[in-house]
């Protein structure tokens, strides 16, 4: 039976649409709100790291009476910031856009298994996110205990902790509703011919990841309705007897542990961040076979690679707890996982690197912030390392050091590998190129800024400065030889946000008048860009479904098929 | 019909694991009246929960027939799970009946 | 083209979307659970006082509650079967009496349990035993919440995808059974936990 999809009004198409595409959107361009957002507030706390207790200049009647930044409104953004950026921005962009709009064109499906579960788990995005951000209007204000929560400082705090704990249902609901969506799609709707090893990394990287969001979520799920109770019911979950605030003990029953709510969160905690960079590794791995013009090396090693770094992340998490006395054997069984987790990211990021070499390489804005990515996550990986040995965590654990090591992993790391993405499907999305001088001006400056940023935190971490310190450093004498960075760093990270005014002209001004594109514009051999229009067809992707022939990386083939072109689409048969 | 059929001989099969489930219920109840040491009783409580959890899971919801895919999902499912309950009660698991709260400070509480 | 596979098993998986879908979704559920579990067990295990589950509940109304929910599995699988033997009359009296049953579970424990508790302040901030049993029982009883608004719709306006497409209406049948099965299998496991250990 065909479909015939008579005009569907306005907010049926546009906003409540259970097409795919339209979701992927709506993820995408509100997850990049939020990051804007997110950043900003970086801004201002970096602007009182470098010149403390001063006034902040544009914002600062918004802050303050004084117009500066106040301490409690320095945990307050520091919670927040986090809180948003991971859950709020990169996650959705990644997960919610990238994988909605990509994955199911490019397995030949004319939309995810579940199109209504889809709307229905933007919709709750949605909702958490417009909870986060109403607490910055409450009273009591945002949560500030960091995005951690730790207990007992959580619960016997009196801001916005429990609107936090309500979003974070809210949010998890969308990840649980949209993890099942992703990897039923992948499992039920590849096209025919398209096997397990023959479907572009993308896609195995999307699925792995749906599994970690499906199976490590629940536990924070348990924890946040546990500390909800804490807060408002009075109980004791993680609250031990005796605990004095104050000078007096805390009028509770006790008999709960802090340890527990540690133990609920990292679980979730651990594993997400892989949801971090999963996806990130897929787009750098689509972008480097297409502007190589040669397949990936190592295909199959990466596939395995992902599949294991999926499953140990989940028996990895308490190195984020070495300090919390749990006795050198499970430190030891926790360091040893640990290790072990980095050889299969060791493994993909090796084969990206290897995929260069003897590659007809094409530096376009998308190549480049994939190239960018390659060194990026090397560095963020690296210094993971020595976190990841229990016995020098003792000195870098709560330093600069931690910070400096997850925003490499996470900001030159994967939100490189989505500028990537965004450069190299939006003609794909919208028909149209964007700007390549606008592209690689924000490509360098970005490159630029982000070290300057985020290398000097090694420094300071290493000289012991304390990680959530509203002024920097500037009552500890260890930190006095390295405070200057403080100011260095703050000024990278406004050129870091300047740049990226480039990249938002780019977006609308292409969007307004930019060239058009062409329906496979990279000449790229994946469904999306070989079989499908640009945009695709609204619910249905493609005019006709393809059948897959053979792996997605059939580049440098000599004029296959009687053509001078030098790839064949996965869609088509090799010939001679 | 055959397939009636069939499906006749599954609901009587469904009645037969009712009345397990139902002998088994009282056992339990029976079971837990029985003085062992705390150890003993959480043994025989899940033994006979997973046994009754079994014969729902296998029969009611068709798992004991039900494809691979399935069984891998709940495979890794419960390693996942075992690996959240063991390994944490290995990190705080020797501090079970340590006494946190000194009894001059506890003696002045509520 | 619609999203294939809605009702037709794919050859090589043997299985239709939502089967898939809701087995993950159960998986998802027991990772929860578990969690829950696991948690009860560490605050047992290290809490300085308990009580006796057997002292502070009534045996006697949780065994009750136990084999309600077990023949409410009984039914809603006989509603299954009902659909796959084309007898839609059979399906909404096993259909009726699993919301029926689920029904009598919450109202003996809201009743009979809880408010009975909260008259002599035993409620969550008390004791951890409290705070622990309200969580567990509270969330598996939103769960059954749940799953009778679903039930509650597939007899009601729900079934009129019989008269349209009565191959995936057996289908959501089934699934939303799996679903109630699951959350019988949560009790079977609660009841002996929190009421006599």
């Amino acid at each position: 039976m065909t479909e015939h999809h008579p005009h569907e009004p306005f907010w049926r198409k546009y906003i409540f649409s259970v097409d795919h595409k339209v979701i992927g959107l709506q993820y995408a361009i509100t997850a990049m709100v939020f990051l804007l957002f997110g950043f900003c507030l970086m801004l201002i706390m970096r602007w009182n790291l470098a010149y403390p207790g001063e006034i902040v200049p544009i914002v600062g009647k918004l802050l303050s009476e004084e117009g500066m930044l106040t301490p409690d409104g320095y945990n307050s953004f520091g919670a927040m910031h986090g809180t948003i950026m991971v859950f709020l921005g990169v996650v959705p962009l990644a997960v919610g856009g990238f994988g909605n709009y990509v994955l199911p064109i490019q397995i030949g499906a004319p939309d995810m298994a579940f199109p209504k579960l889809n709307m229905a788990s933007y919709w709750s995005f949605f909702v958490g996110g417009v909870l986060m951000l109403a607490s910055f209007f409450m009273p009591q204000g945002t949560a500030s205990s960091g995005w951690t929560m730790y207990a007992p400082l959580s619960i016997i705090a009196e801001t916005g902790e429990t609107i936090w704990l309500f979003g974070m249902v809210f949010l998890i609901t969308s990840s649980l509703l949209g993890s099942v969506n992703f990897i039923a799609t992948v499992i039920q709707l590849r096209t025919k011919g398209l096997t397990w090893m023959r479907l572009p990394f993308f896609v195995w990287t999307q699925f792995v990841t749906a599994f970690l969001l499906l199976l490590a979520f629940p536990p924070l799920e348990a924890a946040a309705v546990f500390q909800l109770m804490d807060r408002l019911a009075g109980t004791s979950f993680f609250l031990p007897s005796g605990l004095y605030v104050g000078t007096e003990v805390l009028n509770v029953a006790g008999g709960g542990t802090p340890l527990l709510w540690q133990h609920l969160f990292w679980f979730l905690a651990h594993p997400e961040v892989y949801v971090l960079i999963l996806p990130a590794m897929g787009i750098v791995a689509e972008v480097l076979a297409n502007n190589t013009r040669k397949p990936l090396w190592g295909y199959r090693s990466m596939v395995y690679s992902v599949i294991f770094l999926g499953f140990m992340s989940f028996v990895v998490w308490a190195h984020h707890m070495f300090l919390t006395g749990m006795g050198t054997t499970m430190a030891a069984f926790f360091q040893t996982t640990t290790m072990i987790i980095s050889i299969p990211s060791v493994i993909i990021l090796s084969a990206l690197f290897i995929s260069l070499w003897g590659g007809s390489i094409r530096f376009n804005t998308p190549m480049l912030f994939a190239l960018g990515f390659l060194p990026m996550f090397g560095i963020g990986g690296l210094t993971g390392l020595p976190l990841g040995l229990a016995s020098a965590d003792i000195h870098l654990h709560d330093t600069y050091y931690v910070i400096g090591h997850f925003h490499y992993v996470v900001a030159p790391g994967t939100i490189f590998a989505l500028f990537a993405g965004i450069y190299y499907w939006f003609p794909k999305v919208t028909g149209k190129k964007m700007n390549e001088r606008l592209g690689k001006i924000h490509f360098i400056g970005s490159f630029i800024c982000m070290n300057g940023v985020f290398s000097p935190m090694f420094i300071q971490g290493l000289a012991g400065v304390s990680r959530r310190l509203y002024d920097g450093g500037t009552t500890y004498l260890h930190a006095q030889p390295v405070l200057q960075w403080n100011e260095f760093m703050t000024m990278s990270a406004i050129g870091l946000g300047l740049f990226q005014f480039f990249f938002i002209a780019n977006l609308f001004i292409s969007l307004a008048k930019g060239d058009k594109a062409s329906s496979n514009e990279w000449d790229a051999t994946t469904l999306e860009w070989a079989a499908a229009p640009s945009p695709p067809l609204p619910h249905v992707n493609f005019e006709k479904v393809p059948n897959v022939y053979h792996g997605p990386y059939e580049y440098s083939t000599n004029g296959d098929n009687g053509s001078n072109r030098d790839f064949t689409p996965q869609h088509e048969a090799v010939k001679g | 019909m055959d397939a009636t059929q069939d499906i006749k001989k599954e609901i009587s099969g469904y009645m037969k694991i009712f009345g397990a489930l139902a002998v088994l219920t009282i056992v339990t109840v029976a079971v837990s009246l029985l003085k062992v040491g705390i150890g003993l009783a959480v043994f025989i409580a899940m033994v006979i929960a997973t046994v009754k959890g079994s014969l729902v899971a296998s029969f009611f919801m068709h798992l004991a027939h039900e494809k691979k895919l399935i069984y891998l999902f709940l495979l890794i499912t419960l390693v996942f799970l075992m690996s959240l309950f063991f390994i944490t009660f290995g990190t705080i698991g020797d501090q079970v009946g340590v006494k946190i709260v000194s009894e001059s400070i506890s003696s002045g509480v509520h | 083209m619609q999203v294939p596979y809605t009702v037709k098993a794919r050859p090589d998986t043997g299985l239709y979307n939502a089967k898939i879908g809701i087995w993950l979704f159960l998986a998802s559920e027991v990772m929860l659970f578990g969690a829950l579990f696991s948690s009860y067990i560490l605050l047992r295990a290290g809490s300085t006082t308990w009580f006796v589950g057997s002292e502070e509940l009534s045996v006697p109304i949780g065994t009750f509650n136990t084999m309600v929910l077990i023949v409410s599995s009984v039914t809603v699988v006989m509603a299954w079967a009902s659909l796959r033997m084309n007898d839609l009359k059979k399906y909404k009296l096993y259909m009726g009496l699993t919301i029926l049953l689920g029904l009598t579970f919450l109202v003996v424990k809201i009743m009979f349990e809880y408010l009975p508790k909260i008259e002599h302040h035993h409620i969550p901030s008390t004791h951890n035993f409290y705070a622990i049993y309200f969580v567990l029982t509270g969330l598996h009883a939103l769960h059954v919440i749940g799953g009778l608004i679903v039930n509650a719709y597939f007899w009601g306006p729900g079934a009129k995808m019989w008269e349209t497409d009565p191959e995936q209406f057996t289908n959501r049948i089934e699934i939303a059974g799996l679903y109630w099965h699951f959350v019988d299998i949560v009790w079977i496991f609660l009841f002996p936990t929190i009421y006599l250990l």
